[in-house]
């Protein structure tokens, strides 16, 4: 006889599988992409670019943007991962394989926004191996480096979930990607410090949450950042907690799922 | 003991539509039991809800007496599901579907390895187990929505059409399997279009009409209340003279085909008498219509004429 627990645990990882096997079955579309634009990147802004732009925050710059590539590429991945995933469950109709079985709804969130997690995090782990034909990578607190990543990850498979949700178009997939997401993480702090802009614009800078991610990150690995790390912790956390207790509610309420 | 209850269920959509209008119905273990209705008439709303597919506005459901609104994970636990439309991710293998369908139950692989690769046997499936779903037949994924419902062992199953578009060759070996499997102990809801499958596999029907149950009763009774049934035969010898045959109405259709119309109580032991009689060799007889269409017909018109 198994108890409740283990048959959330045998559901749990039912869904993670799949998810990871999806990615995995399609990985011309997952991995490789992220692969060959961050050796771009590296090649151009990191390279040619870069060796003429000198020294920031006491490092080469392409040492300076490696952190924030892979940080960039972890959110986009985790983010596109689930938001495809489910809205294609959705319009497929096999999300109803779910709805109708057992499986709670904190569950059904726990295994989407963790196989969206697992791709960023794969394809992070790609890019850092990338990475590592142009650079080094000093990693001064692995702890903080790897609570960061993984902590990013989460909140944006948490913020493609939720796209996913009100998504009724594959358009509507791809607009928050294309005209919030990528400009949030270009004014990021990726590419240069946050020090390097008029008062303003620093001020500005403060309310993307995609600057605390990539700071924490950078200061795990090189030792350097721009915002104190507990605040950039907390900040996180705290997105974390409203975007699931926002994506359960919704679950619970059946938006864009249930009649 | 009760398999389903529902109690004065409503859904009100967004829209305004009201396609449920407290409907009440039960159905005890171990039955076959059809959902039958014209278009519209309410039949997916229903199993939408029991399934939580559709948020009811009001009501009670209770399956195997657990309430579903208060112990949503047991209660679902008991059910399975076989929709109108196929909804399985079309790039996923056959086997994968199973297995993935029983985890979602709670179900191990090592537990549920077995059952799928029993199902696949019995269904027919077991050659194009690592086929992506998308590649079968239209036949094959109608078997395949049966055996993904059937993988956790299921008390109840609610099956949505599930002849649609099917050939007569699967859909009686459909037929044959469900049999089976409700002889061994599952209890069945089933809804059609064809009445000949709701005639030849349910022991009791309801009949769903906007929204609201118009019958509910066991198809023996239901049947009984036939007033007249008709008949076509056919002669073997070419017959032009009128042929006549006492109280009974005969349209001669051609010289080897005629209709009789037979009165509730009438015997048929009468009209053959008769027609030996004239000389008249019966070759083969059949009924005009299906029995249980003619019943829907007359109850779903004679809402019509109320409304």
């Amino acid at each position: 006889m198994t108890t409740q627990r283990q048959r959330h645990w045998v559901a749990f990882k039912t869904l993670l599988t799949r998810e990871i096997r999806r990615f995995i079955r399609i990985w011309p579309q997952t991995l490789l992409p992220p692969a060959i634009t961050m050796t771009l990147y590296f090649v151009i802004f990191g390279n040619l670019i870069g060796s003429r732009i000198g020294q920031m925050s006491g490092f080469n710059y392409i040492e300076y943007i490696a952190p924030g590539i892979i940080m960039m590429s972890v959110i986009n991945n985790a983010y596109a991962n689930v938001a495809s995933s489910f809205f294609s469950a959705k319009f497929q109709s096999h999300i109803e394989e779910l709805l109708v079985s057992p499986i709670p709804n904190y569950l059904i969130l726990a295994g989407y926004v963790a196989g969206g997690a697992a791709r960023g995090l794969l394809v992070g782990l790609i890019v850092t191996v990338v990475s590592l034909f142009f650079t080094t990578l000093p990693i001064q607190h692995i702890f903080i480096t790897l609570s960061m990543v993984v902590l990013s990850a989460t909140m944006f498979a948490l913020g493609g979930f939720i796209n996913a949700i009100y998504a009724k178009s594959f358009d509507e997939i791809a607009i928050i990607p294309t005209f919030i997401l990528t400009p949030l993480t270009y004014l990021g702090g990726i590419f240069y410090s946050i020090d390097l802009l008029p008062d303003f614009w620093q001020q500005a800078s403060l309310f993307n949450p995609i600057l605390y991610m990539v700071n924490a990150f950078r200061y795990g690995m090189l030792g350097v950042s721009d915002i104190p790390i507990s605040f950039a912790f907390s900040i996180i956390v705290l997105c974390i907690i409203g975007l699931s207790g926002f994506a359960l509610h919704l679950l619970n309420k059946g938006t864009g799922i249930r009649h | 003991m009760k398999a389903l209850s529902l109690q004065h269920l409503t859904k009100v959509f967004n829209s305004g539509l009201k396609a449920l209008d407290g409907i009440s119905l039960d159905v005890e273990q171990g039955d076959f039991f059809a959902l039958l209705g014209p278009n519209g008439a309410g039949k997916s709303t229903t199993i939408g809800i029991i399934t939580s597919l559709i948020t009811k506005t009001t009501g009670n459901i209770t399956i195997f007496g657990i309430n579903l609104d208060t112990h949503p994970e047991q209660a679902k636990s008991y059910l399975g599901l076989v929709p109108q439309e196929f909804n399985f991710n079309g790039f996923e293998q056959v086997k994968h579907i199973l297995i993935t369908q029983a985890g979602y139950y709670g179900m191990s692989s090592r537990e549920a390895e077995p059952r799928a690769d029993e199902l696949l046997h019995q269904l027919g499936l077991w050659d194009k187990r690592n086929t992506p779903s998308r590649a079968l037949s239209g036949g094959m994924k109608r078997r395949l929505m049966i055996a993904r419902a059937l993988v956790h062992n299921p008390k109840l199953l609610i099956l949505d059409e599930p002849t649609a578009g099917v050939d007569i060759e699967l859909r009686r070996s459909m037929w044959a399997f469900l049999q089976k499997i409700n002889a061994q102990g599952t209890t069945i809801i089933l809804t059609t279009h064809y009445l000949e499958e709701a005639e030849n596999l349910c022991r009791n029907i309801a009949i769903i009409d906007k929204g609201a149950i118009i019958e509910n009763t066991n198809m023996k009774s239901l049947l009984n209340r036939l007033h007249k049934e008709v008949f076509v035969l056919d002669l073997k010898v070419p017959h032009t003279e009128t042929i006549i045959v006492d109280k009974m109405n005969i349209t001669q259709i051609d010289q080897t085909t005629i209709e009789v119309e037979i009165q509730k109580g009438q015997s048929l032991n009468t009209l053959f008498a008769s027609l030996s009689s004239q000389n008249i060799e019966v070759t083969s007889m059949k009924n005009k219509a299906n029995r249980l269409e003619e019943l829907f017909l007359s109850l779903v018109d004679k809402t019509e004429a109320t409304a």
